[in-house]
């Protein structure tokens, strides 16, 4: 069997403060396969770009890795020193995140930007590594990449500036990468360019994706699995078909009830009653059991570990669509 | 009746560099055209839906129904007042009928002011009565009336929002401008916000100029929906009428380019292009250099918005499109 890509094998992140430990990542498992597109889901302060920061490394303290354990393909990368680590990140990991404007220097050309991390992981030489980057450009869609590669960020419009951002996470060829709401700060029509360009070069490269979004619509298109999050646990995950068209999770089933959709017509929303719990006063349980309409006073007193539901795996009790 | 009536909008903002500069380095003046030449009106208890992408100018716009900013030319009629042309005093009473929601929440609320200030201030400034409006308010968009007491801080996001359309409804309007009021919440919380603004409608009797980049939300909301180019109208519709058969290249690209939901490993032809530099349009119709329909006709000539049936279009082909 294959070793998948990333593994996640409950991972844990706490972050002390005085008021008592908290957890915004509980207990997180989840595998990625080569050339997979994970979407990860939830409303803010679910965990999700923690999990990721996690994965890669760059936690901003006190947050620390509590528990658990991270795989690169088959080998444990959550103990890594910070110098080995440097290593792993760029070279077998690659980044996207959500603002191309801040993820790029300013002062650098993006020819030198792409030149440093090409020359920095794979020691090519400049010449070649320029070489490289002008290929890097050409294929995240960037027109006469020959003669833009010496333009500074602030030449380049947001969308092609989330290409830019691209080609840098790729250029190394990493095995992973972690797209952090890459097209959140985008318009509708530049999004879906850079949808597609992030499933072509994932296609074609075999990486594997770990995709961090709030937006139904582009899980939807974009993955392959999806995984649900909430208040720092896996509500759900499976294949995005099962998970989107016929959710198990209370949760999901909320979340895509609240989601205005053309089939719904002008009926009213369903709504999630409540808010998100603050992570320091989250519910015993079951997180979600104050707002959940099928909680029942198990839910109230401890949680549900994610347990196998047909292609994926559930946190609940009382899963939807059962008996 | 129509409550709000826009004829040919236009705005122009001087974008030039400071005039030093422009003598040393012998440059002209440069203008960017927010709002060019756009006219709609919005009935009475109605919803009426801007949608567009970034630099499309649908924010301009509702600053210039609210009067936060004055337009370039052209006319903005709120129940009969022009309000370029008005008195003053009938611009006073007129005031108090339009109200504006804004994007963000966290910036549109005084941090230094208490929830009851912030709600009864529209009220309190014209010398209204404001005992017990707070609390009453507060109430009717799903707060508890005890929460007039405390201070934006102590609030999430949207329920800071269900405060700034409590502030909207103090003063009775007939008019909400909502710019992306939804845009900075999540899915769950944008559902309750979105089902308080439609209780509201029904309740009140309001109309709302709704401007949004998010088509699916427009499409739950709207009763008439405008879409915007680069500061140009180029389609008007129903929902229905407008997502099943979008007449304009630019809505159908963006309908389709829109994420679907249901659209599992859809894969999309993503569009050609990026919006142009608004200081610099194309000739002619603006959406020609990414249009796969475009003829010569439209680099040259600029399409005007033509009514067919119940629905506008600006376009020389859509008549081909039917």
């Amino acid at each position: 069997m294959n070793t998948p890509v990333l593994q996640l094998d409950a991972l844990s992140v706490e972050i002390p403060t005085r008021h008592g430990v908290l957890k915004p990542v509980d207990a997180v498992s989840w595998d990625i396969a080569k050339g997979e597109i994970l979407g990860v889901v939830g409303e803010s302060g679910a965990g999700k770009s923690m999990t990721g920061n996690a994965v890669i490394g760059l936690l901003d303290r006190p947050a620390r890795i509590s528990g658990g354990q991270v795989l690169l393909n088959g080998k444990r990368i959550d103990n890594l020193t910070p110098a080995e680590m440097r290593k792993v990140r760029g070279r077998q990991i690659g980044m996207v995140f959500q603002d191309p404007l801040t993820s790029l220097n300013p002062l650098l050309t993006i020819g030198d930007q792409l030149s440093e991390t090409i020359d920095a992981h794979l020691h090519l030489g400049r010449a070649a590594a320029r070489q490289r980057a002008i290929a890097a450009l050409d294929e995240v869609g960037i027109p006469a990449a020959k003669d833009r590669i010496d333009s500074y960020p602030f030449e380049f419009s947001g969308g092609m500036r989330q290409r830019v951002v691209i080609a840098l996470a790729l250029c190394a060829e990493p095995s992973l990468v972690i797209a952090d709401e890459p097209t959140t700060a985008l318009d509708v029509s530049v999004q879906a360019q850079i949808i597609a360009l992030l499933k072509r070069i994932c296609r074609d490269r075999g990486a594997a994706v770990m995709l961090v979004t709030h937006d139904m619509g582009v899980i939807a298109e974009t993955a392959d699995r999806v995984a649900v999050m909430y208040a720092g646990r896996l509500a759900e995950i499976g294949p995005v078909a099962q998970v989107l068209g016929a959710p198990r999770h209370p949760y999901t089933h909320g979340l895509m009830g609240a989601t205005p959709l053309a089939s719904k017509g002008r009926s009213r929303l369903a709504q999630i009653p409540g808010a998100m719990p603050r992570l320091a006063a989250l519910p015993k349980g079951c997180a979600f059991h104050p707002r959940c309409p099928k909680a029942q006073n198990r839910c109230t007193v401890d949680p549900r570990p994610t347990v196998a539901d047909g292609a994926g795996r559930v946190a609940c009790w009382f899963p939807m669509g059962a008996p | 009746m129509s409550l709000v009536s826009i004829k040919s909008l236009t705005r122009v903002f001087d974008v030039s560099k400071p005039w030093l500069n422009r003598v040393i380095e012998r440059l002209p003046k440069r203008f960017l055209t927010a709002v060019s030449d756009v006219s709609f009106e919005i009935e009475e208890r109605s919803v009426y839906a801007l949608v567009g992408e970034s630099g499309s100018g649908k924010s301009t716009i509702g600053k210039m129904v609210v009067g936060l900013l004055k337009p370039s030319q052209g006319t903005v009629q709120i129940d009969g007042v022009d309000l370029m042309r008005a008195s003053d005093a009938e611009i006073d009473r007129i005031r108090s009928d339009i109200q504006m929601i804004f994007q963000d929440p966290f910036a549109s609320l005084n941090p230094r002011w208490r929830v009851r200030d912030i709600i009864v201030e529209p009220v309190a400034a014209r010398g209204g009565k404001t005992e017990g409006l707070a609390e009453k308010l507060l109430e009717q968009v799903g707060l508890s009336p005890l929460d007039a007491g405390k201070f934006p801080h102590e609030f999430s996001g949207g329920q800071r929002q269900r405060i700034c359309v409590a502030r909207a409804l103090a003063s009775e309007p007939k008019l909400i401008v909502c710019d992306e009021p939804t845009s900075a919440l999540d899915v769950s919380v944008q559902a309750q916000v979105l089902n308080l603004m439609s209780d509201l409608r029904d309740e009140f009797g309001l109309t709302y100029l709704f401007i949004s980049h998010d088509l699916t939300v427009v499409q739950h909301m709207a009763d008439r929906i405008g879409v915007l180019y680069l500061g140009r109208l180029v389609e008007e519709a129903a929902p229905g009428d407008l997502f099943d058969a979008p007449l304009h290249p630019y809505t159908r690209m963006l309908i389709e380019a829109a994420p679907k939901m249901d659209g599992y490993g859809r894969e999309v032809v993503p569009p050609t292009g990026e919006i142009p530099d608004p200081i610099n349009p194309p000739n002619g119709c603006a959406y020609h250099p990414r249009c796969p329909l475009a003829i010569r006709r439209c680099s040259a000539e600029r399409p005007v918005l033509e009514q067919t049936g119940t629905r506008r279009v600006a376009c020389f082909r859509a008549g081909e499109l039917v």
